[in-house]
């Protein structure tokens, strides 16, 4: 498909419709409007369903029911209106429905701020429904990227029958970049949905979708089989990039925009003769430990950018286990970092090493 | 000859309720409607969080459970994406009219084309007998100890008044189960929720006085007269909305 110019927002709207969505529900908040706006016409046009929801507590409930009736369903949505999600996505990973969120991060906490930020890390990773759950996190950091992990993470939405969120900020959603619509992403094996409760003329048996176990040994037993199939995303779904891994003096571990503006900072300490190498993390869950241990000898120390305070930065110590001093930079609020922060970030490597 | 046998629209489970807890009864009626209307096969139901949470293992069609008061939610998502199915919620009112409030008004403005069974014993039955939204002025529970005290407590909500103000609903309408002629009159008006839904009129709901003696503190028998005597001077019985009047 030809290459547009295309807002974020607008892309993922068109990058939805190509990936077969048939619902999405969802409520409005900046800077994430424009992909309902288009989805409100691009949906019913073609034969999909568009609901603008009375709060994002209703929105992701009606996510809930239209992924119980078997569909590719998604919602989309911003910090203060994903924190609203939450007990319906903790229900959603109960159920083991599947579904997509897109989350486009602004500054916080409370009401915070309409501005991009990666402040939203915890949310996303961690996250504020109630029981052992997990969403599979995934961070692109591109217009492109976003588009493409689109159908990826529906794919793994269905693979794992759990919420999938795609997580970017304010900066991707709001920028414009030329972008190919529609391009070909590993082909997955879906499973069959039989789980669906759409009325038992249409399978054997009777159908319940629910995440309630009173009796304790059945909702333990329903536990583990939720761990066994994280275990196996974490076998299977681990995603990152390595750049510039050719002896590197340093290594910067940025994930989203923040990896975005760090590649020019790399460039630009190739000029005075610094070598530094990225591992940018894809998936943020489940986060790639593993590729911390292949990181070149060379290595002196790892520094940690997020548009933030430091959140991702607890994954890196967890996935560093003390092999090398971890520092960090990180701006908030709203404000975008400039590479040439991080460029001297670098050069007071040794200052902004985070001691316990 | 079968003169009477058990619906089909029941599965085999006993259920958990109290004795004198009129929710069995109301499982019994909507089911009967169900399997009357040869429609329990296309059905989907959503089940609500309060007494009524386990209705997903009574009621013989396909079930969802939903989140505390977001069943009207839930059941938008469902009907949205199948609406050629029959969707239906069973809530009760802690449920729909106090933390599902804005779920239930929005789904009956939007003229959501689904039918909420709406359980109102004017406490918190699961919980342990806790104030409601639909307690009466002056009701003892064990969150008002006193009494209901409208001065800080409020007044009991009336959902079937307030919804019927709404556009979009097609059906409203408030029903008792205290006498055998109330029970049949309570079929009745199910019948007509569903079957106004079949016709795809949009939202329809049935408020079902329903009794609760163990938190109510009466017998089966008392509690029914109180359902008479009391609930009934606050949320009077009959049709608040009907499209086919307009």
């Amino acid at each position: 498909m030809a290459k547009q110019l295309l807002k974020g927002n607008h892309a993922i709207a068109l990058a939805t419709l190509e990936a077969g969505v048939d619902a999405f529900f969802g409520y409005p908040i900046t800077p994430q409007n424009e992909i309902p706006e288009y989805l409100s016409e691009i949906l019913p046009a073609n034969g999909k369903v568009f609901l603008q929801a009375e709060s994002e507590v209703a929105a992701i409930n009606m996510v809930y029911g239209a992924a119980g009736a078997g569909k590719r369903v998604m919602t989309s949505s911003s910090s203060v209106g994903i924190a609203l999600k939450q007990e319906g996505i903790s229900y959603l990973a109960g159920a083991e429905l599947p579904c997509l969120i897109v989350s486009v991060m602004r500054g916080g906490p409370g009401l915070g701020g309409i501005q991009p930020s990666q402040q939203d890390y915890f949310q996303a990773t961690r996250g504020g429904g109630n029981g052992d759950y997990r969403v599979i996190v995934l961070a692109p950091e591109s217009i492109q990227e976003t588009i493409d992990y689109i159908k990826i993470g529906f794919d793994l939405a269905d693979i794992y029958a759990n919420p999938v969120m795609i997580l970017i900020d304010g900066l991707i959603g709001q920028m414009m970049e030329s972008v190919e619509l529609g391009r070909p992403v590993p082909p997955r094996q879906l499973p069959a949905k039989d789980f669906t409760t759409i009325g038992t003329a249409y399978h054997t048996g009777r159908r319940i979708v629910n995440s309630l176990y009173l009796d304790p040994f059945s909702l333990e037993q329903h536990n583990i089989k939720m761990k066994a199939k994280y275990d196996l995303v974490v076998k299977n779904e681990v995603r990152y990039e390595m750049i510039n891994m050719d002896n590197p003096d340093y290594v910067i571990v940025a994930y989203g925009s923040s990896a975005r503006i760090c590649r020019s900072a790399i460039e630009s300490l190739k000029q005075v003769g610094i070598n530094i190498g990225m591992l940018r993390p894809i998936s943020l869950w489940p986060f790639p430990k593993a590729a911390f241990k292949e990181l070149p000898a060379s290595t002196k120390g790892l520094l940690v950018v997020e548009m933030s305070q430091g959140q991702m930065i607890d994954d890196v110590e967890i996935a560093n286990k003390g092999r090398l001093p971890i520092a960090f930079y990180g701006r908030s609020g709203g404000i975008v970092i400039d590479p040439s922060e991080v460029h001297e970030a670098i050069l007071n490597f040794e200052k902004l090493v985070r001691h316990d | 000859m079968i003169k009477y046998q058990k619906t089909s629209g029941l599965t085999e489970k006993n259920t958990h309720y109290c004795p004198g807890c009129t929710h069995g009864l109301l499982h019994k009626l909507v089911a009967e409607v169900l399997e009357e209307l040869k429609i329990l096969p296309n059905t989907v139901g959503v089940a609500s969080v309060g007494c009524s949470v386990y209705a997903y293992d009574y009621f013989n069609c396909d079930m969802q459970q939903a989140a505390h008061g977001r069943a009207c939610a839930v059941a938008t998502g469902i009907k949205r994406v199948l609406p050629d199915r029959v969707v239906f919620t069973y809530q009760g009112d802690g449920d729909l009219a106090s933390i599902g409030i804005a779920e239930t008004i929005h789904a009956a403005n939007r003229g959501e084309n689904i039918t909420v069974i709406f359980a109102n014993n004017a406490i918190y039955g699961m919980t342990g007998g806790q104030m409601a939204p639909t307690s009466l002025k002056g009701q003892i529970t064990t969150t008002s100890s006193l009494g209901r005290d409208p001065l800080t407590q409020g007044y009991p909500i009336k959902v079937s008044e307030m919804l019927a103000q709404l556009n979009g609903p097609s059906y409203i309408e408030r029903v008792s189960l205290t006498t055998p002629l109330n029970v049949k009159k309570a079929k009745a008006s199910i019948k007509k929720a569903f079957t106004y839904q079949l016709e795809g009129r949009g939202f329809s709901m049935i408020e079902v006085l329903s009794s609760c003696p163990v938190n109510w503190g009466m017998s089966p028998q008392e509690s029914l007269m109180w359902i008479d005597k009391e609930m009934t001077k606050v949320f009077p019985l009959g049709v608040f909305k009907d499209v086919k009047d307009e």
